[in-house]
């Protein structure tokens, strides 16, 4: 085993046992397991967008729609159709899925600045309608009257909607399986393509690979995962906000992985990490929050470009 | 029905207008630069504050030529310390960059004017109508109009017959043989990017006296500009001028039908624009595709 192999695996086991002991350390540094939960989401969220910023050398600035329809769906099919958790969760991740599948038709030919234009343009069309079809989205106010169900598997039940610690575990589990998912992807040749793309996209086309098909692939696999995420959150708030669909949640998703370290796997949820905890501290402090998210912004990008797990990586560049 | 229309048809040229000296702005720098100015919005807003600033001292029509060229020069400025060193960088830097800068920009003006709306006073002679059958169409909205043809026939004149402009242009269909022709890039695409500010400047003048003046109040016009410009087509600024007048007019029309459809309907346009003419109406097969 050589050593950028261990240092890996290191890496992993790490942030496993990490995340596996949240309850136990988290309340020490004052924190508390929601918070937990935030990070794991917007990780997930993060990590599904890296999938294309980072793995496919794509940039979508409208991520927050994917994100945001899976939190619709999720919060919708509670409120309207029936009280299962894991059935409103498919049908977050189907309707955030589906919209990113159709949209990335009309997007795959587009490249650059140009791409991630069309694709705050496609977000914001998600956030007009939640924003005003107000007798069933909730219009301005969000999606309120619908909250998650204990999760029944007949013989047991587990209540993730009172006890915390068991609803993180379950955001855990989901993340894990999402994770893993993400990672073998990213070990198949169909992942192994999609860094080619990155890497050289007209040597990849020379070789004969469908280039747009496999743009739009890895866009719609990105969306997927990224409503996921969203149905995720929706449960976390018990709550769906149109503001998650506006393209200033894009912008903090991209943060996220940015801030993190895009060339690596664990660099959004990182971010996350560093990004709520900042969310949280500065929004308590001071009402010009803005100010200072858009003051890190600025030197993230300027002094930072790698991110902090960027520092640690040879050669990564930016 | 005839008033009806005809208020909408007019307010409809007037927010059209307002797009195309946003998008114009944010056309020309993403023409030269490669880089959407997120914060395009908010030197807007920054326009219309120095405007608030300057009106005591040197009255509105001071006003209207000063506050333009003080946000060119912020906007100049702000090139110089932070936008340029992205450049060289994946686009996604460039978008991170000035997304956050814009909350900066917002938050600024919050600080040093409020959070709450201010009104922008407008010399008496503009703000009467034009005839009492049309009571809404007020002096200062033919004005408006005049003052944007005005500025776009200026512009267009400034990319034909100026050394500047010329070089602009030719940076916009080829930089590195301009490069190489011994033009100074970087200092063209810092002009480039005053030149843009200076438009939304004015754009912010203009709007600060028909809506008043609040820390965001460029927010709503950003997204229209960036589908002005997809649907107009990317590198052409003709096409930029036709897509803002033309989604400014589907709008309002949209309202006289149906009105909750006004904002959807421009969204509808960009996609029936790129399912079927994906480099836009006047746009190049090619650019940045």
């Amino acid at each position: 085993m050589n050593a950028l192999l261990r240092h890996k695996y290191a890496t992993t086991a790490i942030i496993w046992a990490l995340l596996l002991t949240v309850p136990a350390w988290l309340p020490v540094f004052g924190g508390y397991t929601a918070l937990a939960g935030r990070v794991l989401v917007f990780g997930l969220a993060a990590m599904s967008f890296n999938l294309l910023l980072g793995f496919t050398g794509i940039m979508s600035f409208g991520h927050a729609a994917y994100f945001g329809l899976g939190a619709y769906g999720c919060g919708l099919f509670l409120k309207y159709v029936s009280a299962s958790t894991p059935l409103a969760m498919l049908a977050g991740t189907l309707l955030g899925g589906i919209a990113g599948t159709l949209f990335g038709l009309l997007l795959v030919r587009r490249r650059g600045v140009y791409f991630a234009m069309v694709t705050i343009a496609f977000g914001q069309v998600c956030f007009y309608i939640a924003y005003k079809w107000d007798d069933f989205t909730g219009g301005y106010d969000g999606l309120r009257g619908f909250a998650r169900a204990a999760l029944d598997f007949g013989a047991f039940k587990i209540d993730i909607a009172n006890n915390s610690t068991a609803f993180y575990f379950f955001i855990l589990a989901v993340f894990g399986g999402a994770a893993v998912l993400q990672a073998l992807l990213l070990k198949s040749p169909f992942g192994r393509s999609m860094l080619a793309i990155r890497e050289n996209e007209r040597r990849a086309r020379f070789l004969g690979l469908p280039i747009e098909k496999h743009i739009w692939l890895s866009f719609s696999i990105s969306c997927f995962f990224t409503a996921l995420a969203g149905s995720l959150y929706a449960l976390l708030n018990n709550f769906a906000d149109p503001l998650g669909l506006n393209y200033i949640m894009s912008g903090n998703i991209v943060m996220i992985t940015v801030m993190g370290g895009m060339r690596a796997f664990w660099g959004p949820l990182i971010g996350a990490v560093l990004f709520v905890a900042l969310q949280d501290y500065v929004s308590s402090m001071t009402t010009n929050w803005m100010f200072f998210v858009g003051l890190t912004f600025v030197c993230v990008v300027l002094f930072f470009p790698r991110g902090l797990m960027g520092m640690f990586q040879k050669g990564a560049r930016t | 029905m005839f008033q009806v229309v005809m208020f909408n048809l007019t307010n409809g040229l007037i927010v059209g207008a307002f797009y195309v000296l946003m998008a114009l702005g944010l056309s020309m720098i993403i023409n030269l630069s490669n880089v959407v100015n997120f914060a395009h919005g908010n030197f807007l807003a920054l326009g219309g504050y120095f405007a608030f600033m300057l009106t005591p001292y040197v009255g509105f029509w001071g006003a209207l030529l000063i506050s333009p060229l003080l946000t060119a020069v912020v906007g100049y400025a702000i090139e110089q310390i932070l936008i340029k060193h992205v450049y060289a960088r994946n686009h996604i830097y460039s978008l991170l960059l000035t997304f956050g800068l814009g909350f900066i920009l917002q938050d600024v003006c919050r600080f040093f004017w409020g959070p709450s709306p201010l009104p922008l006073g407008i010399p008496d002679s503009l703000s009467t109508p034009i005839t009492a059958d049309l009571f809404f169409i007020t002096w200062y909205r033919v004005f408006m109009v005049a003052v944007v043809i005005v500025a776009v026939t200026g512009l267009f004149a400034f990319l034909r017959y100026t050394r500047v402009g010329m070089r602009i242009r030719a940076g916009t269909l080829d930089l590195d043989t301009v490069s190489a022709l011994g033009v100074n890039v970087a200092a063209l695409r810092s002009y480039n990017f005053a030149v843009g500010s200076y438009l939304a400047g004015l754009a912010g003048v203009l709007a600060a006296g028909q809506i008043g003046l609040n820390p965001n109040m460029g927010d709503d016009l950003i997204m229209p500009s960036f589908i002005a410009i997809i649907v107009g087509g990317v590198g052409s600024l003709t096409g930029t001028l036709l897509g803002g007048l033309l989604i400014g007019v589907a709008a309002a029309l949209t309202t006289v039908f149906y009105p909750a459809a006004s904002e959807a309907v421009i969204y509808v346009i960009m996609a029936v624009v790129l399912l079927l003419r994906p480099r836009g109406l006047l746009g190049e097969e090619g650019m940045l595709s």
